[in-house]
C-alpha cells in the first residue's frame, strides 16, 4: 500500500503511520505547530516571557471550553481567548509583568487559577464530556480535521510572516530595549505585537499538547537550543529542528502506544533539555580543567 | 431558614462546610506567609505535584490520600532543602512543571485503562476538586489535618514573621531561620494536599494566593492580615459552597474561586496604594 503522499517514507513503520488520514492530519498539524511554536518560543525565551506564555496557554482552555459550550468551534475559542489575553497582558503596566514583587505574583497566580476554574465551569455547564476535558488539558491528536489543519496553517503562516517582518527590530529591542528606544524603535508596539503572536502560537500548541503542557513545545526546544549554541541564527534553526523532532517522535510513539501524546512530547522535550544542559556542564568543566592543567 | 435546615440536614453538605472551613483556614494562614515570603511559585509547583502524586497512587492501586500527602510533603521538603541556591530561572521551572504534568497525564491514562480503573472521573476530581463528594472518613481526616496545620501555624507565626521580614536580623537573634523555613514549606505541602480535595490541584493556587493577596492589600498590620486572610478564605469557601448548592450546575470549585477572586479584585480596586497608606 502506498502512503498518502507526504513523501517521508523512510522505514516501514513510517509507512504504517501514514496509512490513516487522521494520523496524516495529526502529523501535518504537529509540523505546523512545531515550526510556529519554535519561532515564537525562541523569542519568548530570549525575552524572558515564559510566564506570559504559560498564562496565555492556560487562558486558551476556558476559551475552548466556552466555545464548545456556546456551540462554535473550539478552534475559534482557543485563538480568541489567547489573543484577548495577550492584549490584556500587553496593556498591563510593565511593573506587573515579569519577575515582580510578592503581591504581583499573587495576582498572576489568582488569575491563572480563576481562568482554569472558568474552564471547569464551562465544561460542567456543557455537561459530561470527560474525555473531551482530558483532551483539552493534556492534548489529543485524534480527530484533527483537514479544515482544522488549514486554519492552523493559515494562522501559523500569518504569524510567521509578521514575525519575519519585525524580527530584526524585535531582536534589537529584546537585547537592548533602552538603546533601541533611543534609536526610534517602537519598543512598546513591538512588544504588543509579539505578545499577540505568542498568543496565536500558544493557542496552536494547546490544540496538540493540551493547555497544561504548552511549555513542552514553546519553551523546551528554545531552551535546549540556547544551551547548545549562543549564535542567534544557529540556535533559531536548531529550535525549530528540535521542535519538529520532538513532535514527530511524540506523535509516532503515541500512535504505537496507548498512552497520551502529551506525555511523550513533554518527556522527549525534557530529556533533550536535560541532555543539552548536562553535556554543556560537562564540556565547560573539562575545558576549565584543561585550562588549569596547561600552565601547571 | 429552611435552606439552612436543609444544609445541616444533608450529611454531604455538613462535611463539605466543616472540612471546607478547616481547609480554608489552613490555606488562608499558610497562604499569607506564602505571599509574604514571595513563594507563590512553590504553591504552583505543589499544585502540579499534587495531581501527579495522587494519580500515581491511583495507578499503582494505592489510596489516593497516600500519594497526595506523600508527594506534596516530600516535594515541599525537597524544595526547602534546595533553598535559595536551587532557585532556577523561569525556563527551567516551567520545563520541570510541564514534564511533571505530562507524567500525571501518563498515570491518568494508566489508571483509566487498567482493568480495575474507573472512568476518567477520578482524574477530573483531582484536577478540579470534589468537595461535595467527601466521605465522612475523608472529611474527618482532612479537617483534623487542616486544624493541625492551623495550630502549628499559630505557634510559629511570630518567629516565622520575624524570619520572613528580616532574615539576617532574625538569625542573629537566634531564630532558627532554616528550620522554620523547612517546617513552613512542609505545612504548605500538607495544606496543598488537603486543598486538592476541596478545590482541586489546578485551583489550589487561587485559594493560597487570593485571600492572602486581598488581606495584604487591606491591612499592613501583619497579624491582622493573617487573621483576615483566614477569614476571607473561609468566607470564600462557604459562599462558594452556597452558590454551588443553590445552582447545582455550577461546580463548587468555581464558586469558591469566583468569590475569592472577586474579593481580591475589590481589595485591589479600593486600595489604590496597596494598603500601605
Amino acid at each position: 500500500m502506498t502512503s498518502s503522499g507526504l513523501g517521508w517514507n523512510i522505514v516501514a513503520d513510517v509507512r504504517q503511520l501514514l496509512l490513516f488520514p487522521f494520523m496524516v492530519n495529526a502529523l501535518r498539524a504537529g509540523t505546523i505547530v512545531a515550526i510556529s511554536a519554535g519561532a515564537l518560543g525562541w523569542f519568548m525565551v530570549l525575552r524572558r516571557q515564559a510566564f506570559a506564555g504559560h498564562t496565555l496557554a492556560i487562558v486558551s482552555f476556558p476559551g475552548a471550553a466556552g466555545a464548545i459550550l456556546v456551540g462554535i468551534s473550539a478552534t475559534i475559542g482557543y485563538f480568541t481567548a489567547a489573543i484577548a489575553a495577550a492584549l490584556v497582558i500587553a496593556a498591563v503596566p510593565r511593573s506587573l509583568g515579569g519577575r515582580a514583587g510578592s503581591s504581583e505574583s499573587a495576582i498572576i497566580g489568582t488569575v491563572q487559577a480563576f481562568a482554569l476554574a472558568c474552564g471547569a465551569l464551562f465544561v460542567s455547564l456543557y455537561g459530561g464530556f470527560l474525555n473531551g476535558l482530558t483532551g483539552l488539558l493534556f492534548g489529543s491528536f485524534l480527530g484533527i480535521s483537514a479544515s482544522q489543519v488549514l486554519v492552523l496553517l493559515a494562522v501559523a503562516a500569518a504569524a510567521i510572516a509578521v514575525l519575519a517582518l519585525i524580527a530584526r527590530p524585535l531582536f534589537f529591542a529584546t537585547v537592548d530595549p533602552d538603546v533601541a528606544a533611543a534609536r526610534g524603535v517602537p519598543v512598546r508596539l513591538l512588544s504588543t505585537v509579539f505578545l499577540v503572536l505568542l498568543g496565536c502560537a500558544a493557542a496552536e500548541v494547546s490544540q496538540i499538547t493540551g493547555a497544561l503542557l504548552v511549555f513542552a513545545l514553546l519553551v523546551m526546544p528554545a531552551a535546549t537550543a540556547q544551551q547548545i549554541t549562543v549564535r542567534p541564527m544557529a540556535s533559531f534553526g536548531l529550535t525549530i529542528g528540535l521542535g519538529l523532532l520532538i513532535v514527530w517522535l511524540g506523535l509516532a510513539v503515541a500512535y504505537f502506544s496507548v498512552y497520551p501524546v502529551g506525555f511523550f512530547i513533554t518527556t522527549f522535550g525534557f530529556a533533550g533539555y536535560v541532555l543539552a544542559a548536562a553535556s554543556r556542564t560537562a564540556i565547560s568543566r573539562s575545558r576549565r580543567r584543561q585550562a588549569l592543567a596547561v600552565p601547571a | 431558614m429552611s435552606g439552612l435546615a436543609a444544609i445541616v440536614g444533608q450529611p454531604f453538605l455538613r462535611y463539605a462546610f466543616l472540612a471546607g472551613a478547616a481547609i480554608a483556614a489552613a490555606s488562608g494562614l499558610t497562604g499569607y506567609f506564602v505571599v509574604l515570603r514571595s513563594q507563590v511559585f512553590t504553591g504552583d509547583a505543589l499544585s502540579h505535584v499534587a495531581f501527579t502524586g495522587a494519580l500515581a497512587a491511583l495507578a499503582a492501586g494505592a489510596d489516593l490520600l497516600i500519594g497526595l500527602y506523600g508527594a506534596c510533603v516530600i516535594v515541599a521538603l525537597a524544595m526547602a532543602m534546595l533553598g535559595r541556591r536551587g532557585m532556577a530561572d523561569d525556563t527551567v521551572i516551567g520545563s520541570v512543571f510541564a514534564w511533571i504534568l505530562g507524567l500525571g497525564a501518563l498515570f491518568l491514562s494508566i489508571y483509566t485503562t487498567s482493568p480495575t480503573g474507573a472512568n476518567g472521573t477520578s482524574g477530573v476530581n483531582v484536577l478540579f476538586g470534589t468537595i461535595f463528594g467527601l466521605s465522612a472518613a475523608q472529611a474527618v481526616i482532612d479537617s483534623a489535618v487542616a486544624v493541625g496545620v492551623c495550630l502549628v501555624m499559630i505557634v510559629i507565626a511570630r518567629p516565622l514573621l520575624f524570619a520572613s521580614i528580616d532574615q539576617a536580623v532574625a538569625s542573629a537573634r537566634r531564630v532558627p531561620v532554616r528550620v522554620l523555613g523547612a517546617v513552613f514549606l512542609g505545612l504548605v505541602g500538607v495544606t496543598a494536599a488537603a486543598a486538592t480535595q476541596a478545590v482541586g490541584a489546578l485551583l489550589l493556587l487561587g485559594l493560597l494566593a487570593a485571600p492572602a493577596g486581598a488581606a495584604q492589600r487591606l491591612t499592613a498590620r501583619p497579624f491582622l492580615g493573617l487573621w483576615l486572610s483566614a477569614v476571607i478564605a473561609i468566607g470564600s469557601v462557604w459562599a462558594g459552597l452556597l452558590i454551588a448548592y443553590a445552582a447545582p450546575r455550577i461546580p463548587p470549585s468555581f464558586g469558591i474561586l469566583a468569590v475569592a477572586t472577586t474579593t481580591y479584585l475589590i481589595a485591589i480596586t479600593f486600595t489604590p496604594n496597596g494598603g500601605r497608606v
